[in-house]
């Protein structure tokens, strides 16, 4: 475990050889290609909620940050350990009412109420970890999906610590990192909202995360897991330890998932208990945003929730392009009126596109946005090299 | 001791329906090794199809469930071609997800079809009850026995006698083995396919009339309480299946009447199907009637 922590700062690893003309070579952005891509994301993040001054936008995108630090989580599991997770949406339920808890009730920093969040998180991961290795796949997934039933249970009963039915504020929890109060900051002289502090935290959350997976990964451990992955049996063979790898892998990300659970329920202000039906369609829908994105990518998870975290909210500020009434049905496809007797919800509609786009993208492209850019660059690098002259 | 007596029975019935449900996993866990989430839209389709034959077009009950039968057939079959057949061949997990996103599909489609709010189903039996001693019998609870006794059987001397049967081991068994001893895994797939969704419809009728008989989209996800049956009596076992939502359906059921216990909140029932499966995993990782798995690296 301590290795493990360890290994999510960057720093050479000392299980692989050095490469030449070493120590210069970053090893968390090896190529030009990465640092490029690495440096616009940093400037479109920093730059993003100054050029867009509106509110539901700014809201969409920091959420989506939310969405992608628990989907760098399920993607480092799933993409990396092999290991698939329906309780990703019960983490990040533990997560908000620890921010609820500590940070708008006892007043913790910002800091404080969020490592206790990720601590929560982490516990709660482990405990899942010691039935990984007693059972595989499918029984797997079966036993994640009771921790939805548990969670919702305790969130609707222990009313001291949740509210109850009624659910708590979050609103007061601090946002200042030592000088830094992301609840009121300022730029250029002017003022931030809330909205746009959130934003700046939720995003440099997504680098650190990003950079940690991608560190893990390409480390002992990262390595250790991948191979647990392609057969965690023929892994234990050859030393390593499934016991240690498969609970810290569920550890880590459900304490990712829980840290953004935290943020996400600040910037809600508010945190109720869901029924335990929409928290397994939230779970489902971060596994939609990590096949889409590309399994087993870094960039691929951040894509994946980019695109399709904030779709319930888009359809929500769209609906009356989708308002239109079928001809020979004369109920409209999508509406927010019930009395219109519309086919879906808003709601109703982006659950549909979730499952939809779930089932497609496994059919058709089941590495996802990542497989396809993939493939493209590999053409690419074969149209040039084709070119007189080029070899 | 009629109280103990009271819940055991309705306990029974509860099980009897659970293990109408996990019997639709197991059928496809053992011949594509998939896990089907989809069930539990099933559950919901065939209970609203119910609905639609007998309530709505005013069908007779039985034809009704007998239509709906043949008619969530057809859909499982099609759904196996369209979406699970593809997958042959490609990682376990992947059909698991595959099916998680049709079950997302199904929900909301039932929703968007049938839109109207307060849907009764009415079954023959209605709210029957007779007295046995001193313990009440609820007619719809006899049903859930009967028909989950009979559909039970009826699919272990299937699975156990007839050629396709015994063509859909031998593709559980083996995939390969099957297809160079010229049974067709793909047909195999597709009958328990067939086999699970049809059984859907009946289990969809027995949760309705016992929850009273107001239809809503939440009955596949008390279906969902089936997924511990099945893992408690084991993935690949049919007695499993029989065993497990036993045993489910008495914890519910008596929880329900004992555990008064405040501290554990009210409607502790929904989470004793789990901590009871998370239990009995810990001590034996295969399920109760399970196969012990043996691999060679």
């Amino acid at each position: 475990m301590r290795g493990l922590l360890r290994r999510l700062l960057p720093s050479p690893d000392p299980t692989r050889p050095a490469r030449p003309g070493g120590a210069s070579a970053n090893p968390l952005l090896p190529s030009a290609g990465a640092k490029i891509m690495a440096a616009a994301g940093a400037a479109g993040v920093a730059v993003c909620p100054l050029v867009l001054d509106d509110p539901f936008w700014i809201t969409v995108l920091a959420n989506a940050g939310t969405f992608a630090v628990a989907a760098l989580g399920l993607s480092l599991l799933t993409g990396f350990c092999g290991q698939v997770s329906l309780g990703h949406a019960a983490f990040l339920t533990v997560g908000g009412y620890l921010a609820a808890f500590f940070g708008a009730g006892w007043g913790w920093p910002l800091p404080a109420w969020l490592a206790a969040a990720a601590a929560a998180g982490a516990v709660i991961g482990a405990l899942v970890g010691p039935f990984a290795l007693r059972l595989r796949g499918n029984y797997l997934v079966v036993v994640t999906l009771a921790l939805i039933f548990v969670v919702t249970h305790v969130a609707r009963n222990w009313e001291g610590f949740t509210g109850g039915f009624d659910g708590i504020s979050t609103n007061k929890a601090p946002l200042a990192l030592g000088g830094l109060d992301f609840a009121d900051m300022s730029a250029f002289g002017q003022r931030l909202s809330r909205e746009q502090g959130l934003f700046y935290l939720s995003w440099i959350l997504v680098g650190i995360s990003a950079l940690g997976v991608r560190n893990l990964v390409r480390t002992r451990p990262g390595r250790a897991m991948q191979a647990i992955r392609d057969r965690d049996s023929a892994a234990e063979v050859i030393g390593v330890s499934n016991a240690r790898y498969k609970i810290a892998a569920f550890a880590v990300s459900a304490a990712m998932a829980s840290a953004a659970g935290a943020v996400y329920a600040v910037g809600l202000r508010f945190i109720t208990p869901n029924e335990p039906l929409a928290e397994l369609f939230l779970s489902i829908r971060f596994v939609a945003i990590i096949i889409v994105g590309g399994m087993g990518t870094v960039y691929g998870a951040i894509l994946g929730a980019l695109l399709l975290g904030p779709l319930p909210e888009l359809v929500k500020e769209f609906v009356s392009y989708l308002d239109v009434t079928l001809p020979g049905l004369g109920r409209p496809l999508v509406s927010e009126v019930a009395a219109a007797e519309p086919l879906f919800s808003t709601a109703a509609f982006s659950e549909l596109l979730f499952g939809l786009l779930l089932v497609l993208a496994l059919l058709f492209q089941p590495q996802g946005i990542a497989g396809a850019v993939r493939s493209l660059r590999v053409r690419w690098a074969g149209r040039a090299s084709r070119r007189p002259g080029a070899g | 001791m009629d109280k103990f007596l009271q819940l055991l029975l309705s306990g029974v019935a509860l099980g009897g329906i659970y293990a109408l449900v996990a019997l639709g996993f197991v059928v496809v866990y053992k011949s594509s090794g998939a896990f089907n989430f989809a069930q539990g839209g099933f559950v919901t389709l065939g209970a609203y199809m119910v609905y639609q034959f007998g309530g709505d077009w005013g069908l007779p009950f039985w034809l009704g469930l007998v239509l709906a039968m043949l008619a969530m057939a057809a859909v499982g079959m099609f759904l196996e071609r369209l979406a699970i057949r593809p997958m042959v061949g490609r990682p376990a997990f992947a059909v698991v997800l595959i099916t998680l996103g049709l079950l997302l599909v199904i929900e909301q489609v039932v929703r968007a079809v049938w839109t109207m709010p307060g849907l009764v189903l009415s079954v023959p039996w209605g709210n029957g009850r007779s007295r046995l001693g001193e313990v009440t019998l609820r007619h719809a609870d006899l049903w859930s026995m009967v028909s989950a006794a009979v559909l039970l059987a009826a699919f272990f001397g299937f699975f156990r006698y007839s050629r396709t049967g015994l063509a859909m081991r031998a593709t559980a068994a083996d995939q390969e083995a099957a297809a160079a001893q010229g049974i067709s895994p793909g047909r195999s797939f597709a009958v328990s396919w067939a086999v699970a969704a049809a059984t859907a419809p009946v289990a969809g009728v027995m949760l309705v009339s016992r929850g009273g008989g107001a239809l809503s989209p939440a009955v596949g996800f008390t279906a969902l309480a089936a997924f511990p049956a099945m893992i408690l009596g084991g993935l690949d076992s049919i007695g499993g299946a029989v065993l497990g939502g036993a045993l489910i359906g008495v914890a519910e059921v008596m929880s329900q009447g004992y555990l008064d216990v405040s501290w554990l909140g009210s409607n502790a029932e929904t989470v004793v199907p789990y901590a009871v499966m998370v239990a009995v995993l810990l001590w034996r990782p295969e399920g109760l009637l399970g196969t012990r798995r043996v691999e060679r690296v």
